[in-house]
C-alpha cells in the first residue's frame, strides 16, 4: 500500500465521492458554529424550504459579539443583541446544542469545543472563522470556511472542497527559558510569511512539539491559518490521549478504549512524501514580538525592525505603509517603548495554562500605572478554574481586574477596543491595522512577554525576568 | 437555487497595490452584526475609505472619480486572515465582478467562488505592469473571459490563461448552485455515515 500522510490518512477516508476534476465531497464530523457568521447560511436554509441535515453534530456558541462585563444584563448594542438572539432562535428552531451567553459552559468555539470532548483525533471539524485550525491540535483535519460553507454542512453535513497540499514542519531540539509555544509559532510565521503555507495543510512535528502540552500546541494550530495554512495538525500521542481521558465525557463517543486503538494508529508513514518540508532549531527561538500589520512581521524581542521586507533588498511601499501606521521606523529596537494596553485571551492564548504563565509573572508584583488590562478567560470554564487555583485572586492583588469570556479586543467587535493610535500588547493573533479598534496598534506576543509589558508599562524581555527556571508552561 | 451566471467581462480597473490585504481592512469586524448579506458595500475598505473623522479620505482610491470599473486590482496575498465571506459580499455589493492578484488567501478564493466573484491569479510581472498602466491610465481596459479562461490588457494585447477549478468553473458559467449539487448525493452521504462515521 502507499505509504500516506497523517493528513492523507483522514482526509482519504472522509471522502463521500471524489468529482473528476472537482473538488471532493468531504464529510464532516463536528460542525462548531457562531452568531457571527452563522445567520445568513441559516437564511439560506429558510429560502431552500429544508432542514438542517444532522443537528446533532453541529454546536453552536456566542463568543465573537458579546460583552465581557455584565453578561446577564441585555447586551447594549442593539445589532449585537439582534446577531447573538438570531443565533438562539435558530439553534433552537433546528434543534442545535447552543452554549450561549449565561450558560456554564459558554466561551470562545475553539477553547469550549475540546474542553467538552468535541474535539477528537481522526475527525473532521469545520467552523465558519478561520482559527478552527486549532483542533488540528489533537489531530484532527479541522479548518476555517465562508458562510456559503456553513449552510452547505447544515444542508448536508458534507463540503466541497479541493484536496490541499501537505507540508511537514519539524521543530527540534530544546527550547530556551522563557520561549512558548506562541513564540515557536511567531518564529516559524516570521520565517515563511503570512502567505508561506498557502494552499497546504501543516503537520507539526518534531521533539519540540510532542514536548508541548495540550493547550500550547492549540496555540501552534491556532496560528496556522496566520502562515496561509489551510490548517495545522499534530500526530496524536500519549500527551493527547491523557487530555480526553481526563474530560469528564465524549460526547457521541461509544466505546473510549476502542476509540484509542484507533487514534494510536493516526500517524504519518515514515515514508510518507509531503509536498514541502522544512526544519527548525528550537533552540534559536526566542521570546518574539511583532512590529507591524499583519503576523509574519514579528521578531525576537530584542531584535530590531529590519531594514526592508523579509528576502528583498528593497524596503516596499506596503513595508513603509505598515510601519508607518505603527509610528516605528526600520532598525528601531523595540524594548523600552511604552505600551498603553495589555490584553490577554483569545482562542490563541485564552486557556487556563495562559493565565497560569500570566500569573507566574505579576505574583507579588504591581500593573503599571499607564497600562489599561483587559485579562479575559477564554471559556467560563477557565474563568471557573482561575477562581478555583487563586489566579484571580492574584489577578487582583497585582491591579488586574478579570472580565468574563469572550472573544474581546482580539477583533473588538463590542465594547473591548484599543482608542487610536494606542499600542496594546495583545496575546491574540492578528496585529491588522484596526483589528482591535479602529487605529489601534497591535503587537503581538506570548502570555509571558505581556505580562511583563503589563508590570513594567514598556516593552520587555520575560527572560529578564526568570532569573532561575521558573514553572512557565510551554 | 440558480445563481447569477458569469459572463464575459470587458472593463477598466480599480487599482490597489498594496500586498498582504487582509480581510478586516476589506471589511472591519464592527461591521459584522447584520444578519442579512445586503448592504457591506457600503463599509468596503471602510477605514482607508473614510478618515477617522468621518469625512472621505481623498486619497484613497475608491473615493478617486478617475478610477472605476467592475475589476479590483491588488497586490499579492490579497483576502489573508479571517474567513468572514462578508469581505466578498462587500465587494461584490460595491460593485466588482472580479478581483485580480498575483495570490490569494485560501479561503477568501472559495468564498469568491462561492458568490459569483472571479478570482483572477496573474504573473507578478503583468500585475506590475497592470498596476502602472492603470496609474498613468486610468481608461485601460481588459477582457475577461472565462470560457476561454483568458485575462487580456486590451490595449496591449498582453493575455494570460488563468486557472480555475473545471468544477467551479461549470459552476459560474452555468449559476450552478453546490447546494443543490450535494443535495442530489443525499443517499450516497447516508450510505458512508452508515459505514464510515466515526461519531454520532
Amino acid at each position: 500500500m502507499k505509504s500516506k500522510t497523517l493528513f492523507d490518512k483522514i482526509w482519504d477516508g472522509h471522502v463521500v465521492r471524489s468529482i473528476e476534476d472537482g473538488p471532493d465531497v468531504l464529510y464532516i464530523d463536528r460542525h462548531y458554529i457562531h452568531e457571527v457568521t452563522s445567520p445568513q447560511a441559516f437564511n439560506g436554509l429558510k429560502e431552500r424550504g429544508i432542514p438542517v441535515f444532522r443537528p446533532g453534530k453541529t454546536i453552536a456558541t456566542a463568543d465573537h459579539n458579546i460583552p465581557t462585563k455584565d453578561q446577564h444584563l441585555p447586551i447594549k448594542d442593539l445589532l449585537s443583541r439582534n446577531q447573538v438572539e438570531k443565533l438562539t432562535e435558530n439553534c433552537s428552531k433546528y434543534g442545535i446544542e447552543l452554549f450561549g451567553l449565561n450558560n456554564p459552559k459558554n466561551g470562545i468555539i475553539h477553547v469550549i469545543a475540546p474542553e467538552l470532548g468535541y474535539t477528537l483525533p481522526g475527525i473532521t471539524i469545520v467552523c465558519g472563522d478561520s482559527h478552527t485550525s486549532t483542533h488540528g491540535a489533537f489531530g484532527a483535519i479541522a479548518f476555517g470556511i465562508g458562510t456559503s460553507e456553513v449552510e452547505m454542512v447544515l444542508a448536508t453535513q458534507c463540503i466541497l472542497q479541493p484536496k490541499p497540499k501537505k507540508m511537514k514542519i519539524a521543530v527540534n531540539g530544546k527550547l530556551q527559558k522563557g520561549v512558548t509555544s506562541k513564540d515557536i509559532i511567531m518564529y516559524i510565521i516570521s520565517e515563511i510569511s503570512t502567505g508561506g503555507a498557502t494552499g497546504y495543510f501543516v503537520e507539526f512535528c518534531g521533539s519540540a512539539i510532542t514536548s508541548l502540552s495540550m493547550e500550547a500546541r492549540m496555540t501552534i494550530c491556532n496560528m496556522s491559518i496566520e502562515m496561509g495554512a489551510r490548517g495545522g495538525l499534530i500526530s496524536p500521542d500519549e500527551t493527547t490521549f491523557d487530555y480526553l481521558r481526563k474530560l469528564s465525557s465524549i460526547p457521541g463517543l461509544v466505546d473510549f478504549e476502542s476509540a484509542l486503538n484507533q487514534w494510536k494508529t493516526l500517524k504519518s508513514d515514515p515514508d510518507a512524501v509531503f509536498d514541502r518540508e522544512l526544519e527548525f532549531d528550537a533552540a534559536l527561538i526566542k521570546p518574539m514580538i511583532t512590529y507591524g500589520t499583519n503576523p509574519g512581521m514579528a521578531m525576537a524581542v530584542d531584535a530590531s525592525i529590519p531594514l526592508s521586507d523579509q528576502k528583498s533588498s528593497e524596503a516596499s511601499s506596503s513595508f513603509i505603509k505598515s510601519l508607518d501606521y505603527m509610528g516605528f521606523k526600520p532598525g528601531m529596537k523595540l524594548l523600552g517603548h511604552p505600551i498603553d494596553y495589555v490584553f490577554i485571551g483569545s482562542c490563541t492564548n485564552g486557556r487556563i495554562e495562559d493565565f497560569r504563565a500570566f500569573a507566574e509573572i505579576i505574583k507579588g508584583r504591581k500593573k503599571a500605572s499607564n497600562v489599561t488590562a483587559l485579562i479575559v478567560p477564554g471559556s467560563k470554564m477557565v474563568e471557573a478554574q482561575m477562581i478555583s487555583e487563586g489566579l484571580v485572586e492574584i489577578y487582583n492583588n497585582a491591579g488586574f481586574e478579570v472580565r468574563q469570556p469572550g472573544c474581546s479586543s482580539c477583533l473588538a467587535m463590542n465594547e473591548d477596543k484599543v482608542p487610536p493610535g494606542k499600542y496594546a500588547v495583545s496575546t491574540s493573533n492578528r496585529n491588522f491595522e484596526g483589528r482591535q479598534g479602529p487605529g489601534s496598534r497591535t503587537l503581538l506576543a506570548s502570555p509571558a512577554t505581556a505580562a511583563v509589558a503589563a508590570i513594567t508599562g514598556k516593552i520587555s524581555d520575560p527572560r529578564e525576568f526568570m532569573s532561575q527556571e521558573i514553572n512557565i508552561k510551554k | 437555487m440558480p445563481k447569477v451566471k458569469f459572463d464575459i467581462l470587458v472593463t477598466t480597473c480599480v487599482p490597489l497595490p498594496f500586498e498582504n490585504v487582509d480581510t478586516d481592512q476589506i471589511i472591519p469586524a464592527r461591521f459584522l452584526s447584520a444578519t442579512s448579506r445586503e448592504g457591506f458595500g457600503d463599509n468596503l475598505f471602510r477605514d482607508w475609505r473614510y478618515k477617522k473623522t468621518g469625512e472621505k479620505n481623498d486619497d484613497f482610491v475608491l473615493n478617486n472619480p478617475k478610477f472605476t470599473g467592475k475589476v479590483l486590482v491588488a497586490g499579492k496575498n490579497f483576502g489573508s486572515g479571517s474567513s468572514r465571506e462578508h469581505a466578498v459580499w462587500a465587494i461584490f455589493d460595491y460593485g466588482f465582478r472580479a478581483v485580480v492578484s498575483s495570490f490569494f488567501a485560501d479561503i477568501f478564493m472559495a468564498n469568491s467562488l462561492n458568490n459569483g466573484l472571479l478570482p483572477i491569479v496573474i504573473p507578478e510581472e503583468l500585475l506590475k505592469k497592470l498596476l502602472a498602466m492603470i496609474e498613468k491610465n486610468p481608461a485601460t481596459k481588459v477582457n475577461i473571459d472565462l470560457e476561454k479562461q483568458t485575462f487580456t490588457i486590451i490595449a496591449t494585447g498582453d493575455s494570460v490563461k488563468f486557472g480555475i477549478n473545471p468544477y467551479k468553473k461549470e459552476c459560474l458559467l452555468k449559476g450552478l448552485d453546490d447546494i443543490d449539487f450535494l443535495l442530489s448525493m443525499k443517499d450516497l452521504i447516508i450510505d458512508y455515515e452508515s459505514t464510515k462515521s466515526l461519531v454520532k
